[in-house]
C-alpha cells in the first residue's frame, strides 16, 4: 500500500445516502480477475445519467467524494474501493460509513473521513456552491480543513490505522510478525475443528 | 467471578492470538475460510507476487457460486469472462492444495448453504468469506462475517485478521409468531425496525422464543440478513437444535469427540448480567408477512399495507431516501402493495434456497398455475438441496405448476449468470437485496419469503398464500 499523509484537492458531492456497493460498482465488473480497470465501471448505471455529479464538468479532476450516510453498505467487494481510487478519488467522507466498505479503505489507503452530519451536510452545500472549494485532508493531524468556509474539524482513525496509513505499511508483513504467537495459538484449538485431509 | 460477557465476546475472546495494546486491533485467529470465484482472483495473485504460501490449506474449503449458469451446467460456460474466473479458482485451489468443489459435483452450491450443509460450520468458530452474507453461519453460534480480497489475502497468508472488537447488540422477539409468519418475515420487520445502519461496527445476538423455536435453516435466513441491518455478524446461541443439526455431517466430530464437542458448545451462551451495547426487544405478535417496497432492505411494509410516501417519514434523510426509491420503483404513495402486478418470481439464494424454503414454496404451487405470462425462477442452494428436493418430488410439483426449475448457484440474486431482470421488470424475489440494478440494470426487486414468492407467482400480484383460491 502507497502511503497517504495529505490528500488536498477539490470534491464531488454525491448527495445520497446508502450508497450500496452494487451502485459503486455493478457486479457485472466482478468477474475480472484483474485488480485494476475499474474506473470505467465506477457508479457505470448512475453515469449513464448525463445529469450525474460525476458527469459535471466543474467537477472534474476532483480527489475527494463527499457521500451521505451509511456510504459503500452492501456487499464486501473490494471492486468498489479499487473502482473509487481507480477513478481519482483518494478520500470519501461521510457520516457513516458500512463496516466492510470503511475496512477495505484502509487496506488499500483510501481515506475514510468520517464527520458529523453538520459538518458532512455544510461541506456537500459549500461543494455544490462552489465546485472550486479546496479541501484538506491531513492524515497525520487527523484534520479536514477547509479555509474558505471557515471549516476545521478533525475526524476519527485508529492510531493502527493511521499508522499504516502514514507508513504505507503491508498489513500481511506485519501479521507474520506474530508468526509465533500464531504457532502457539494453534495448538491450543480444539481437536473436533473441521479441517480437510 | 469473571465479568459476565455476552456470546459473541466469548467467543472472539477465545480466538485472540494477540490482544491489540492501547487501541490496536486484536490478532483474530481464523477456523474456516471459505472463498468464491469473486473475490479471491487477486488474493491469490498477491500471494503469488510476495512468495507467498497458504498457510492452512487444510481449513480452507473452495466452490463456485456467483458466476454458475443454473441452466447446462454439464456444458462449458457461455461467458467468457466468467469462465475465465471460474477456471482461475480452479487452477489457484490446485496449486494451493484447496479443497474445491466444481459446479456440477454435488457438493456444490452457494458458499453459505455449503458449509454448514457439509458441517463445516459449527459452533463456537470463527468463519470469514469474500462475502457479506458470510453472517449466515451464525445462525450455529459462530462469529462469521464477510471481508474483502486484501483480507481474504491476509487469511490465506496467515490463518488470522487484525480486527478491532465490535460492539454488542441485543434484539429480543418474544411471543409467538402469527401463522403465516416466516424467518424471512422476521428479519425483514427487525431490519425496518434498526434501520440499515443500526447494526454499524455491531455482532447482533439474536434471542428469546422466536429464535429458540426457529429451526436451523430459519436461523441461518435471518442470520443471513444481519448486515443488511449493517452489523459485522449476527448470531444465535447453540442449543439441542443446533446440535441435532450439525451431528452426523461429513465434517462434524462423531463419538466421544462430539460428546466432548457439544459439552463445550454448551458453555457457548450469553452470562446472566452480561451487558449488551444496545438492546431491542420486539414483540413477536407485531410482526406481519413483509415486502419490501423500496431500493433498500429497510424500506419493508406488511404485505396487506399500502405503498408509504416521503410524507410518511420524520427524518428528512429517509423522507429524501424514500421519494428516490418511489421514483426508481415507479410507484405512487398510497398503492395498496396487493394491487401490485409482478413479472419475474426468484426462489433462491444464500438466504431462502435451502430444502424448507423450497417445501414451503412448492406446498404452495402444489396444484395451483402460476399466472399467465409470469417468469419464474426456482434455484436450489446446493446439489444436495436439489438431491433432496428431487426425492420428495419437488422438481415435479413446480414444474406442473409451471415453474422453471433449475441448477444450484446465486442467480438473480445478485445476476452475475445469465439470470437477469430486464430495465422496468418487477420481481418478488426470496433473495436478500433489493438494491437498484442488483437483480439486472433498472430491474426493480421485492423481497419476500418463499410462500410470499410462490402466492404472487400465482396471483400475478403480491399475495400470500391465504389469498390463494
Amino acid at each position: 500500500m502507497k502511503a497517504v499523509r495529505i490528500v488536498q484537492g477539490t470534491a464531488v458531492p454525491l448527495d445520497r445516502t446508502d450508497v450500496d456497493t452494487d451502485q459503486i460498482i455493478p457486479s457485472d465488473w466482478l468477474k475480472r480477475v484483474e485488480r485494476t480497470g475499474f474506473e470505467k465501471g465506477l457508479f457505470s448505471e448512475w453515469r449513464d445519467d448525463r445529469n450525474f455529479v460525476l458527469n459535471q464538468e466543474q467537477y472534474s479532476g476532483a480527489t475527494i467524494l463527499i457521500g451521505g450516510l451509511n456510504f459503500g453498505t452492501g456487499s464486501s467487494r473490494e471492486h468498489a474501493v479499487w473502482a473509487i481510487q481507480q477513478y481519482g478519488f483518494d478520500a470519501v467522507i461521510s457520516p457513516r460509513f458500512a463496516d466492510i466498505f470503511r475496512n477495505n479503505c484502509t487496506k488499500n489507503g483510501l481515506v475514510p473521513v468520517t464527520v458529523s452530519d453538520e459538518v458532512n451536510e455544510q461541506l456537500m452545500r459549500a461543494v455544490e456552491a462552489d465546485p472550486t472549494l479546496e479541501i484538506t485532508i491531513d492524515v497525520e493531524r487527523l484534520t479536514v480543513e477547509a479555509p474558505a468556509i471557515g471549516l476545521e474539524t478533525t475526524f476519527p482513525l485508529s492510531e493502527a490505522i493511521q499508522e499504516r496509513f502514514l507508513e504505507g505499511l503491508d498489513d500481511i508483513g506485519l501479521t507474520m510478525r506474530h508468526a509465533t504467537d500464531i504457532d502457539e495459538y494453534e495448538t491450543s484449538r480444539k481437536p473436533w475443528m473441521p479441517a480437510q485431509a | 467471578m469473571s465479568q459476565p460477557r455476552t456470546l459473541s465476546q466469548k467467543i472472539w475472546d477465545r480466538h485472540v492470538v494477540t490482544p491489540g495494546v492501547g487501541g490496536a486491533p486484536d490478532l483474530l485467529y481464523i477456523d474456516l475460510h471459505l472463498i468464491h470465484e469473486v473475490t479471491s482472483p487477486q488474493a491469490f495473485d498477491g500471494l503469488r507476487m510476495n512468495g507467498r504460501p497458504v498457510r492452512r490449506p487444510d481449513l480452507t474449503v473452495a466452490t463456485e457460486d456467483h458466476n454458475t449458469p443454473t441452466e447446462d451446467q454439464d456444458k462449458p460456460i457461455a461467458d467468457e469472462i466468467s469462465a475465465t474466473q471460474i477456471e482461475t479458482l480452479r487452477t489457484n485451489t490446485k496449486e494451493f492444495g484447496i479443497v474445491h468443489y466444481p459446479m456440477g459435483h454435488e457438493n456444490n452450491g452457494i458458499v453459505h448453504v455449503m458449509g454448514p450443509e457439509q458441517g463445516l460450520t459449527q459452533p463456537g468458530m470463527t468463519i470469514v468469506c469474500g462475502d457479506s452474507h458470510t453472517a449466515t453461519h451464525g445462525a450455529f453460534g459462530s462469529i462469521a462475517f464477510g471481508i474483502g480480497t486484501s483480507e481474504v489475502e491476509h487469511v490465506l497468508a496467515t490463518q488470522t485478521l487484525p480486527q478491532a472488537r465490535p460492539g454488542t447488540m441485543a434484539i429480543t422477539v418474544n411471543g409467538e409468531l402469527q401463522p403465516g409468519v416466516t424467518p424471512k418475515d422476521v428479519i425483514l420487520h427487525l431490519i425496518g425496525v434498526i434501520g440499515t445502519g443500526g447494526g454499524i461496527g455491531k455482532i447482533i445476538e439474536y434471542r428469546g422464543d422466536v429464535f429458540e423455536n426457529m429451526s436451523m435453516e430459519g436461523r441461518m435466513t435471518v442470520c443471513n440478513m444481519s448486515i443488511e441491518g449493517g452489523a459485522k455478524a449476527g448470531l444465535i446461541a447453540p442449543d439441542e437444535t443446533t446440535f441435532e443439526y450439525v451431528a452426523g455431517r461429513p465434517n462434524s466430530p462423531v463419538g466421544a469427540e462430539l460428546e466432548a464437542a457439544i459439552e463445550d458448545w454448551k458453555t457457548l451462551a450469553t452470562d446472566e448480567g452480561a451487558v449488551f451495547d444496545e438492546e431491542v426487544i420486539v414483540d413477536a405478535a407485531d410482526i406481519k408477512p413483509q415486502v419490501s417496497w423500496g431500493t433498500n432492505p429497510a424500506q419493508v411494509m406488511p404485505i396487506d399495507g399500502v405503498i408509504p410516501g416521503p410524507d410518511d417519514f420524520d427524518d428528512p434523510n429517509l423522507a429524501n431516501t424514500a421519494a428516490r426509491a418511489l421514483e426508481y420503483m415507479d410507484f405512487e404513495a398510497g398503492t395498496p402493495i396487493k394491487n401490485i402486478k409482478v413479472d419475474t418470481v426468484f426462489i433462491g439464494s444464500c438466504t431462502n434456497s435451502r430444502i424448507e424454503d423450497l417445501r414451503a414454496a412448492a406446498a404452495v404451487a402444489k396444484g395451483r398455475k402460476v399466472a399467465d405470462g409470469m417468469r419464474t425462477l426456482v434455484v436450489p442452494g446446493s446439489g444436495l438441496v436439489k438431491q433432496q428436493a428431487e426425492a420428495e418430488g419437488l422438481p415435479e410439483i413446480f414444474r406442473e405448476a409451471g415453474f422453471d426449475w433449475r441448477e444450484p448457484g446465486c442467480s438473480m440474486c445478485l445476476a452475475m449468470n445469465p439470470d437477469k431482470l430486464q430495465p422496468g421488470e418487477r420481481c418478488a424475489s426470496t433473495s436478500n437485496r433489493n438494491f437498484e440494478g442488483r437483480q439486472g440494470r433498472g430491474g426493480r426487486t421485492h423481497l419476500v419469503s418463499p410462500a410470499i414468492a410462490a402466492a404472487t407467482a400465482i396471483a400475478g400480484h403480491f399475495a400470500s398464500p391465504d389469498d390463494l383460491a
